[in-house]
């Protein structure tokens, strides 16, 4: 067997812990009473079993482990350092991923009994409400996700923004987040449209006539959401696929971009400590 | 690139496709119709959406009044003068109040006169129209819906545009018409 990486070595045993696997007592306190000696056997037995049973997935993280050599890369990921003073606020990206999760998650489930047809759109949401099973509790976590997700997106932003955290050299870091604003926006924007009930539709043919009122190439983007000059029938498959095709797989590539570049740089110090650290600095000096 | 292009023009395809329009649409004989009172009339626009595709049209007989800039001498201008529903401003329905001889739209408060032209809120142009026609069916004249288009404060005809497009003054050149219309 691979040395075991250090986390996952078994510890020195301990005064008073209980004796490894090998260094089984089998007579201990025995003094030949049978029904004692069969206890402290089967004691030891289970014990045996307890330990094989915790080899297993050592085992099974060391045969990963061999093969990826990705422990000091998730040991880096995991456990790297973190400035003083993080607090709370460092969790809202955490949570804005989280959101995101749960809504794959619901919208792949919801998937799979939606249909993107301009004459059955409303009656599958229908069915999805009333008829499936636990079809209300998974439609109401991805509409109400929907709208949890763009908040903490904005309070992310917010806690970067407050704290200095875009700046030298996390530049890259604000513009990835950016693009991720405005995908998460253009999901709110092509997921309306699905449960296609008279709001959603009225409320994407306002959203479509917003988009046409750019000068030029405004009229030209209308007619990209519709493919065509009027709302016809490839207009709900088309929000469809964008929504559930499209941005999910660009969401989800650029967190990847955006989490490497957070482990690869690390996080700042909230900005109070700075200006206590650069006062202390001012006092030294003078 | 040699996956890209071919997607991309799958998906931006139909900007240069013109929009196939559902021909002439009977609304019923002359008979329904004055030159006072506006009658609503249920059109499709694309047969394949369901009640999506339907649109309200207001129907009433023209009147000298209504000649526009675009009706040359000598030729008849449109018999009958069939208004859209869809607000010039972002597209919502709006509807006709008779009694304030008004189109009020209900979503961002756009408001026409009689003749569809913009006499208070946000819209930027009058409402559009539709082409209409007069056929003889055994002896019987019926009224009939054609094309989209739309008119400027003037009333002169234009290729159908998307709401919020301005068709007057120097604002008329940042919204061409385009292949779809």
């Amino acid at each position: 067997m691979p040395p075991l990486p250090k986390g996952l070595r078994p510890k020195p045993a301990r005064p008073g812990s209980k004796p490894a696997r090998n260094g089984v007592r089998v007579n201990g306190g025995a003094n030949g009473d049978p029904k004692a000696l069969k206890k402290a056997h089967k004691e030891a037995q289970r014990e045996a079993l307890k330990q094989q049973a915790l080899d297993v997935p050592i085992a099974m993280l060391g045969w990963l482990d061999e093969r990826t050599g990705s422990t000091p890369f998730l040991r880096a990921f995991l456990f790297r350092k973190t400035p003083q003073g993080t607090n709370w606020y460092y969790t809202l990206g955490s949570a804005t991923m989280f959101a995101f999760v749960n809504q794959a998650v619901t919208g792949v489930f919801l998937a799979m009994f939606y249909t993107p047809s301009s004459t059955q759109a409303y009656g599958s949401v229908r069915h999805i409400i009333n008829d499936v099973f636990l079809g209300e509790l998974v439609r109401g976590m991805h509409k109400w996700g929907s709208t949890v997700m763009v908040v903490l997106v904005f309070l992310h932003m917010g806690r970067v923004f407050f704290f200095g955290a875009y700046k030298y050299p996390r530049e890259l870091n604000w513009i990835i987040g950016v693009v991720l604003l405005i995908l998460t926006m253009a999901m709110s924007f092509t997921g309306y449209l699905l449960p296609f009930d008279q709001r959603a539709f009225w409320a994407t043919v306002v959203g479509v006539n917003i988009n046409a009122s750019g000068p030029i190439l405004g009229p030209y983007l209308a007619d990209f959401l519709r493919a065509g000059a009027e709302f016809n029938s490839t207009t709900l498959s088309r929000f469809y696929s964008i929504h559930m095709l499209l941005i999910p797989g660009l969401i989800a590539a650029l967190i990847g971009a955006h989490l490497f570049l957070v482990a690869k740089l690390g996080t700042t110090a909230p900005p109070w400590l700075k200006a206590e650290k650069a006062r202390e600095l001012a006092e030294e000096e003078i | 690139m040699a996956v890209g292009l071919p997607a991309l023009g799958f998906a931006l395809g139909p900007i240069f496709e013109k929009t196939e329009h559902q021909g002439w649409q009977d609304v019923g004989p002359e008979a329904d119709f004055n030159t006072t009172t506006y009658v609503p009339k249920v059109i499709t626009i694309d047969p394949n959406v369901g009640t999506a595709g339907k649109s309200t049209v207001y129907v009433r007989k023209a009147t000298p009044a209504d000649r526009s800039p675009s009706d040359k001498p000598g030729h008849a201008p449109l018999p009958y003068v069939a208004i859209s529903t869809r607000c010039a401003h972002l597209g919502c329905p709006v509807r006709y109040v008779q009694a304030a001889e008004r189109f009020i739209c209900p979503c961002h408060g756009g408001v026409y006169d009689s003749q569809g032209k913009v006499v208070g809120g946000p819209p930027v142009r009058p409402l559009d129209r539709f082409y209409t026609r007069v056929v003889q069916e055994n002896g019987v004249g019926r009224v009939q819906i054609g094309q989209r288009f739309s008119v400027n404060s003037h009333l002169r005809r234009f290729s159908p545009r998307d709401p919020s497009n301005h068709l007057d003054g120097l604002w008329q050149y940042l919204y061409p018409s385009r292949p779809t219309t």
